[in-house]
């Protein structure tokens, strides 16, 4: 039996796990119908909900999985740093560009496995973007990356309550989100 | 089982519950949540050192976000594989430059539709830097650890593609 910490510290197994980490997930993206344009405009145009049901499925049952193996000890949470400003002025860039190439940076991949040479030419245009940004990087660090910070980390923590009730809590508004749609009709 | 692999498309509910499932053994095997924009930042970098190696050396942003080739860069390239898997089995694959939506509101120029699609890349590219994930990093990995940024990142990544879905095709019309 390999340790997990021998398994997470090879740097070929990981290059290895990534790839097949990546098949599947460009698997089920595409199984979902996530990799096309028209579900993917269709949900920002709030006609089809298609994109809304995968992603809160993924995060109702990955929420669940992953407190669970933190409560066991078997894995610790990965939580991104951020400001306020940061963040909400490059989602709202970043959701800019959602609508205009009608993929994002995973489901382009996807689309390109399955054809769509627009999504290609959406991939190189992100290789420019995160360039363009790698070079103001330096210039933008310390002044407007670093605009307001978070009051907290985490949901819990900004609440004040224990993390286990939280995800129950997160899990219940989730059901009932994607039941309000189903009976809605979408 | 091949008839079920084979299928064009599986219920949202499903594929959701996978992905879930997926992540766990990201963080069980990897140590890390699964997110894809990383892997363009990297590429940035690699073409970069491709031109001059000594300017991506000393590009600060390339010492935090190395140019190697890694767990985030082949999952990009396994997800072009798995996608591409899926649709050779459902018999789906077909090449295609405008996507029917998009072709009957603006019409079939191939140059618009490659100039709309390169803007809304660099854009997505720039943006998923600024707030330091995508749709996947922080819509699904981030949310599910109720970390706060992602939260309200993932808010804004679908305020942002709401409205200029609608200014593009109109609000309300459901497209077309």
């Amino acid at each position: 039996m390999i340790s997990l910490a021998a398994i997470r510290s090879g740097p070929r197994l990981q290059v290895v796990l990534g790839l097949a980490t990546g098949i599947v997930f460009g698997f089920l993206l595409q199984k979902g119908g996530v990799t096309e344009y028209d579900v993917i405009l269709g949900q920002l145009l709030l006609s089809d909900f298609t994109v809304v049901k995968v992603m809160l499925s993924a995060v109702l049952v990955g929420m669940i999985g992953v407190f669970a193996l933190k409560a066991a000890g078997a894995v610790r949470l990965h939580c991104r740093a951020g400001t306020v400003g940061a963040t909400v002025s490059g989602g709202l860039v970043f959701g800019a560009g959602f609508a205009l190439l009608g993929y994002c940076p995973g489901t382009a991949a996807g689309a390109v496995g399955a054809g769509a040479l627009d999504a290609l030419i959406g991939m190189a245009g992100m290789v420019v973007g995160a360039g363009i940004f790698a070079r103001l990087y330096p210039r933008i660090e310390k002044s407007v990356l670093n605009r307001g910070g978070f009051p907290a980390d985490t949901l819990p923590e900004l609440l004040g309550i224990r993390p286990g009730i939280v995800v129950a809590l997160v899990a219940f508004v989730i059901i009932a989100l994607l039941y309000l749609i189903a009976v809605a009709g979408f | 089982m091949i008839e079920w692999l084979a299928m064009a498309r599986w219920s949202p509910y499903l594929v959701g519950a996978c992905i879930g499932i997926l992540i766990w053994t990201a963080f069980l095997l990897s140590d890390r949540p699964l997110g894809c924009s990383t892997a363009y930042a990297k590429t940035a970098g690699m073409v970069e050192a491709a031109v001059s190696r000594d300017s991506a050396k000393t590009m600060p942003y390339y010492q935090k976000i190395t140019p190697t080739i890694d767990w985030q860069w082949t999952l990009l390239v396994g997800i072009v594989l798995g996608a591409l898997l899926s649709a050779y089995l459902a018999g789906t694959f077909s090449l295609l430059l405008i996507p029917p939506l998009f072709a009957a509101q603006f019409g079939m120029d191939p140059f618009l539709r490659a100039a709309v699609a390169l803007a809304g890349g660099v854009l997505l590219g720039f943006g998923a830097r600024f707030a330091g994930g995508c749709t996947s990093g922080h819509g699904i990995s981030g949310t599910l650890q109720l970390s706060l940024v992602s939260w309200v990142a993932a808010f804004c990544f679908f305020a942002g593609g709401i409205l200029v879905a609608g200014l593009l095709f109109g609000f309300g019309g459901g497209g077309g």
